[in-house]
C-alpha cells in the first residue's frame, strides 16, 4: 500500500456489518433471562410528593421489584456536579429517583423491574402518587424576578450561575464608537433526538464479582469510574461497553442518567441481567436538551463598518439541574466574537433554572446561539451603515497573517484562553460569495420580485473551538498471526466513522490497508484511559494519540525488519503489509515480524515457522528479551492538546419565502468550511451535511413546545418536526484545508460544525426576501410560519 | 457484595397467548406469543432478528420497516398476532448467504449513506420494497425524496442516501421512469 491513506475518500470498515443488520446496539445484545425496567415519571413540573403507594403494582403478576428513593440505599443522593465552576452558587444536580419534590415533567419517581417491558409499564401505571402541585414559571426572563415560583426552594430568583468575561477595553470602545447597533435575539429549546434512544443493560457475575454494563453512552470510561465509586467496586471489576450507538449528538455524554445507576443496582440485587430501553417519549421528556438563550448584543462600530467593541448579555436556560456546569453558556460566551477581530469584548450571562429536564450539550453546544446573535447583529449593522453584508464581514475578519489571534481574558470550555490558531477566513467568504452567485443575485432577486416571488440571500460565518483536552490515548498492536493491526482508544463512536479514520492514520505509518486495521473502542476492557466523545475532539485528540503511537510501532517494525533482513534500517520501506528492502524483491511480512518480535518456543503456525528462517528480530546478546524490551510490535501513547483547534466556515443560502403561506423554501445552500487537514473528505462531508440538516431543523422546524404548566406538548416524532429527506435541499460543500499548527496531523474537529450557522443564514435570507414589505426583523429561531405571519401582520400585511 | 439467596422470579408474563404461524425470511415459524406482542419485538426478541430496529414505537421514524407480503410496513405498529399467515422479510435476508452485500446495501456503502446505522435497515427495506414493485421508479431528486419520506435519519442529512438510491438503481439496471 504505497498510496497515502490520510486524505483518501475510502469507504467505511463498519458499514457491511451495519448494512446486514448485524450491528450490536444495546438492545440487540442477547442477555438470556433479562428483566426489564420501566420508570414512573412525574406528570407535574413542580410538586411535593406526599406519598407513593406501590402495593398494587408490587402485587401484579410478573413484577419482580419496585424501587422508590427509599429503596435505593446509597444511590439516594444527588448526582455529581461534573464540571465545577465558581460562577455557580449552590449548584443543583439530579437524583436517581425523586425525593420529596419533583422539578420537571418526566422526572423519575419509581423504577419497576418485571419479566418484560409490557408488564413493567402496566405496573408503573398502578403506582399511586399523591402530589401537591406547585406553581411554575416557564419564561426565563420572568423566572429571575423576585417572588417568581422557584424550581428549587433554596435558590432565589432561580439563578443558577452568573458569569462575566472581558477582553480588551469594551467601555473605551463603546465611548469611541461612531455607531452602535443593538438587538435582542432568541434561539429556542430543542433536542438531539438520536434515532436510537438511550439504553442500558447490566449483568452481575456473582462468581467473579464483575459488573458488566452495556450503555449507549459517549463516555464509557467516565461511567465506569462513576459506577465503581458508587458501588464500592475496584475499577477493574467494572466493565462498561458502549457497543454500536445510534447517534449521540451530545445527549449521551451526560452521566449519570438515573437508569445508568439503577439498572446495574437492580442486576446486582436480583441476580439476573436487567435492561432499560428508553422509548421515544421518555427521550423527549427525560433526556437532556439544549438551546434556549436570549441574547442582547451591541456592536460598537466605526463608520467604515469596523467593529471595535461588543457587549453581550444573555440568559441561558439550564433546565431544572446543572450537572454539566456552565459548559454550554461558557462556549456560547467565548464564541461570541466569531471570526472577527473585535478586540474589545464584554460578555455576561445568567444561567436560569426552569422546571424542565436538565440542559447539557447538544451538537453545537452554545455556538449556534452565539452565532445567531452575532451574525444577526452584523446584518443589522451593515444595513444601518449602508454596507453590503459580505463587505462588512470582509472588513472585520481576522486576516491570514494575524494568526494566532488571542482573545485575552476569554477562557474557553477547556479553561484555556481563546486563541484562533489558523485559517483563511477572507478566502472562505469570497468562495461563499462566488458559489452563491452573490454578485448577480440582486438582478435575479429583482426579476423574481417582478414575477411575484420573494427571494432572499442569507449569510453567516462561524468559528468552532474543537479538540478539547485534557487528553486521549492510543494503543497499536500488530497481530502476530494475521499481521492485522489492532488499535484502541478510550472513546466511543456514535456513527462518526472512527474505525475508518483512525485506520487510515495507522495504515500510512505501517504500510497496511485500512481494512486490515481493526479499531476497537467503547469498551473499558479494550482501553481504559481516556475521557469521552464530545466537543468535536475525536480526530484531533485520539487521532493524534494514535498517530504518535503508530509512529512508535513503525520504528519497532523497521528495526526488527532490518535485523531480520540483515539490512540497513534506512533501506526498509513498509507497504502491502510487509517490510521491503527498497528497490528489491526481498521482504518479510508484518505477521512474521510480529511473530519474530515475540520470542517463541513453539512454532504453532506458518508465520512462526517462517520467522525462524530469518535472523532474530532483536539483535543482542543475552536473553531473548533484552532488559527494557517488550515482546511484540506494540505501543501505547497519549496526546494532550496545548489548546483547542479552531475550525471555521461560511454558510450561505438563497431562500424563497411565500408571504401568503409564510413558508420558507431553501433554493440553494452553500457551505464553505475548513477543519484543517481532512483525514477522509467523504466522512467530513457526511459530518458537515448531517450537521446542516440538524441546523435546518433548528432553523425552521424543531421547537420543544413547553406549555405554561411545564408539560411538553410535542413529545413525539409526530409533533416535534425532525426533517425528513423532503425538507433537506441539495447542498454544495466546498473545502478549505488550512493545517492546524497545533498538532502533527494538522487536523481540527468537524463533528459540530455543520449545525452552527444555519439558523443565522435562514433568518438572514428570510429578512432579505421580505425586504419589499419593509425592514422586517427575524430574531428568533426556529422560524415558524406563524412567526413569519406575525411579523408580516405587525408590519401591516 | 455478600452473596444473597437468589430471589424467586417469574419466568414470563401472564399475558394471554396466541398461536402464530408465519413465514420469516423464507422460513416457516410457529410460536405461541403474548396477544399484545409487537411484531418488532417478536422479530427482535423471540426470533433473535435484531437487525430490525425500533426508533419511536409510533410509526413515524421508519426504523422498524420490514416487508409484509412484499410491501414495506411498520413492525412497531403491527402485532405479532396480526402477522399470522403473512410472509415477513427483514434486513437479515437481504445480503447473500456468504455476506456479499445486495446492490442496495452496496450503494449505501459506496455513497456513505449511513453513519450510526440505526435507521439503515429500515431505509434499506423500504427502498428494497419499492424497487421490487412493478411501478416505474421516479429517480429525480424529488422522486427519491418522496420514496424516502417515511424514514427519518438523524446523522446523514439524507443527501448521501438519495445518492445511494440512485446508485442502487444503476447497479440493479433500473431505468428511471
Amino acid at each position: 500500500m504505497s498510496t497515502r491513506m490520510f486524505g483518501a475518500r475510502i469507504e467505511r470498515n463498519v458499514d457491511p456489518k451495519l448494512l446486514r443488520g448485524e450491528g450490536a446496539f444495546v438492545d440487540d445484545i442477547p442477555l438470556p433471562d433479562a428483566l426489564h425496567v420501566a420508570f414512573l415519571r412525574s406528570p407535574h413540573a413542580r410538586a411535593r410528593i406526599n406519598s407513593i403507594d406501590t402495593a398494587a403494582a408490587k402485587a401484579s403478576s410478573g413484577v419482580v421489584a419496585i424501587y422508590t428513593c427509599d429503596d435505593i440505599g446509597a444511590l439516594d443522593v444527588e448526582m455529581p456536579l461534573l464540571i465545577p465552576h465558581p460562577s455557580m452558587t449552590n449548584p443543583q444536580t439530579q437524583r436517581p429517583l425523586a425525593r420529596g419534590d419533583v422539578h420537571y415533567v418526566g422526572q423519575t419517581i419509581a423504577m419497576v423491574v418485571a419479566v418484560d417491558r409490557y408488564i413493567a409499564e402496566d405496573a408503573a401505571a398502578l403506582i399511586e402518587v399523591d402530589y401537591a402541585p406547585l406553581p411554575v414559571e416557564m419564561d426565563i426572563v420572568k423566572a429571575l424576578d423576585d417572588g417568581a415560583p422557584r424550581v428549587h426552594a433554596a435558590i432565589p430568583n432561580n439563578l443558577a450561575a452568573h458569569f462575566v468575561q472581558t477582553s480588551g477595553d469594551p467601555d473605551g470602545a463603546f465611548a469611541a464608537a461612531e455607531h452602535v447597533t443593538k438587538i435582542t435575539v432568541q434561539v429556542d429549546r430543542s433536542t438531539a433526538a438520536p434515532m436510537e434512544c438511550r439504553a442500558v443493560a447490566a449483568r452481575w457475575e456473582a462468581v467473579t464479582g464483575e459488573l458488566t454494563v452495556w450503555d449507549g453512552t459517549q463516555a464509557p470510561i467516565s461511567v465506569r469510574g462513576g459506577l465503581a465509586s458508587v458501588f464500592g467496586l475496584d475499577e477493574d471489576k467494572v466493565r462498561v461497553i458502549a457497543p454500536d450507538v445510534g447517534g449521540g449528538f451530545g445527549q449521551k455524554v451526560l452521566l449519570f442518567y438515573p437508569d445508568e445507576l439503577l439498572v446495574p443496582m437492580a442486576a446486582m440485587q436480583l441476580g439476573r441481567p436487567v435492561k432499560y430501553i428508553e422509548d421515544r417519549r421518555e427521550n423527549f421528556i427525560g433526556s437532556s436538551q439544549e438551546r434556549t438563550q436570549i441574547h442582547t448584543i451591541e456592536l460598537a462600530a466605526l463608520k467604515s463598518g469596523e467593529v471595535i467593541g461588543l457587549r453581550d448579555f444573555f440568559l441561558h436556560d439550564t433546565g431544572a439541574f446543572i450537572p454539566y456546569g456552565i459548559a454550554v453558556a461558557q462556549v456560547a460566551s467565548t464564541s461570541i466574537a466569531g471570526p472577527y477581530r473585535i478586540p474589545n469584548i464584554f460578555v455576561e450571562f445568567k444561567a436560569v433554572y426552569t422546571p424542565t429536564v436538565q440542559v447539557t450539550p447538544y451538537r453545537g453546544c452554545g455556538r449556534p446561539q452565539a452565532c445567531f446573535a452575532l451574525e444577526r447583529a452584523m446584518d443589522q449593522l451593515a444595513q444601518e451603515l449602508g454596507l453590503d453584508r459580505f463587505e462588512i464581514r470582509r472588513r472585520n475578519l481576522v486576516a491570514d497573517n494575524q494568526f494566532p489571534y488571542a482573545r485575552e481574558g476569554l477562557l474557553f470550555a477547556d479553561g484555556l484562553k481563546v486563541t484562533l490558531d489558523s485559517g483563511q477566513y477572507g478566502k472562505a467568504l469570497a468562495m461563499a460569495a462566488t458559489e452563491l452567485g452573490a454578485e448577480n443575485f440582486a438582478v435575479a432577486q429583482a426579476k423574481a420580485l417582478s414575477d411575484g416571488r420573494y427571494l432572499g440571500l442569507g449569510l453567516a460565518c462561524y468559528v468552532e473551538g474543537t479538540g478539547l483536552g485534557p487528553y486521549e490515548g492510543g494503543h497499536v498492536k500488530i497481530h502476530p498471526i494475521t499481521g492485522k493491526v489492532y488499535v484502541n482508544t478510550g472513546l466511543s463512536t456514535q456513527g462518526q466513522g472512527h474505525d475508518t479514520v483512525f485506520a487510515q492514520i495507522v495504515a500510512d505509518q505501517l504500510g497496511v490497508s485500512p481494512q486490515d486495521v481493526i479499531v476497537v473502542e467503547g469498551d473499558t476492557k479494550a482501553f481504559d484511559w481516556g475521557v469521552a466523545t464530545f466537543a468535536s475532539r475525536a480526530a484531533v485528540v485520539s487521532g493524534n494519540a494514535i498517530h504518535k503511537t503508530a509512529a512508535t510501532v513503525r520504528k519497532k517494525v523497521l528495526q526488527a525488519a532490518a535485523n531480520m533482513l540483515d539490512a540497513d534500517i534506512d533501506s526498509i520501506e513498509l507497504r502491502d503489509s510487509a517490510a521491503w528492502i527498497k528497490g528489491s524483491n526481498r521482504f518479510v511480512p508484518l505477521a512474521a515480524i510480529a511473530t519474530a518480535s515475540n520470542p517463541l518456543r513453539y512454532a504453532f503456525n506458518k508465520a512462526a515457522q517462517a520467522a525462524t528462517q530469518f535472523a532474530p528480530a532483536s539483535k543482542h546478546d543475552g536473553p531473548p528479551l533484552a532488559e527494557g524490551e517488550a515482546p511484540g510490535l506494540e505501543a501505547t501513547d497519549y496526546y494532550s492538546p496545548s489548546q483547542s483547534t479552531w475550525a471555521y466556515g461560511v454558510h450561505g443560502a438563497i431562500v424563497e419565502v411565500d408571504p401568503g403561506l409564510c413558508t420558507v423554501k431553501i433554493k440553494k445552500y452553500v457551505c464553505i468550511h475548513d477543519c484543517g487537514n481532512m483525514i477522509n473528505p467523504m466522512l467530513v462531508e457526511g459530518q458537515v451535511m448531517g450537521g446542516i440538516a440538524q441546523g435546518i431543523g433548528g432553523a425552521l422546524y424543531e421547537h420543544l413546545d413547553y406549555q405554561s404548566d411545564g408539560n411538553l406538548a410535542n413529545a413525539s416524532l409526530m409533533d416535534f418536526l425532525v426533517p425528513y429527506a423532503t425538507e433537506i435541499p441539495n447542498v454544495s460543500i466546498l473545502h478549505l484545508e488550512t493545517p492546524s499548527p497545533l498538532n502533527a496531523l494538522g487536523v481540527k474537529g468537524v463533528g459540530e460544525a455543520g449545525c452552527i450557522a444555519v439558523g443565522a443564514v435562514i433568518a438572514s435570507g428570510v429578512e432579505d426576501a421580505l425586504r419589499p414589505f419593509g425592514a422586517l426583523r427575524f430574531h428568533q429561531v426556529p422560524l415558524s410560519p406563524t412567526m413569519i405571519a406575525d411579523v408580516l401582520e405587525r408590519a401591516g400585511h | 457484595m455478600t452473596r444473597m439467596i437468589k430471589p424467586a422470579i417469574a419466568d414470563r408474563s401472564a399475558d394471554a397467548q396466541v398461536e402464530v404461524a408465519l413465514t420469516v425470511n423464507g422460513e416457516a415459524v410457529r410460536r405461541s406469543v403474548s396477544v399484545r406482542l409487537l411484531l418488532s419485538d417478536f422479530l427482535r426478541h423471540e426470533l433473535g432478528l435484531t437487525g430490525t430496529h425500533v426508533g419511536c414505537e409510533h410509526g413515524v421514524c421508519g426504523c422498524c420497516t420490514v416487508l409484509i407480503d412484499g410491501k414495506p410496513g411498520r413492525s412497531c405498529l403491527t402485532l405479532a398476532a396480526q402477522a399470522n399467515g403473512y410472509s415477513i422479510r427483514t434486513i437479515e435476508s437481504v445480503a447473500a448467504a456468504d455476506g456479499t452485500l445486495h446492490p442496495v446495501q452496496q450503494a449505501f456503502k459506496e455513497c456513505h449513506g449511513l453513519q450510526c446505522g440505526y435507521c439503515t435497515p429500515g431505509m434499506v427495506m423500504n427502498i428494497l420494497g419499492r424497487f421490487e414493485e412493478k411501478e416505474p421508479l421516479d429517480l429525480s431528486d424529488d422522486g427519491i425524496r418522496e420514496l424516502l419520506s417515511g424514514n427519518l435519519c438523524r446523522c446523514t442529512g439524507y443527501l448521501n442516501i438519495i445518492a445511494a438510491v440512485r446508485r442502487a438503481a444503476e447497479l440493479l439496471g433500473k431505468t428511471p421512469a
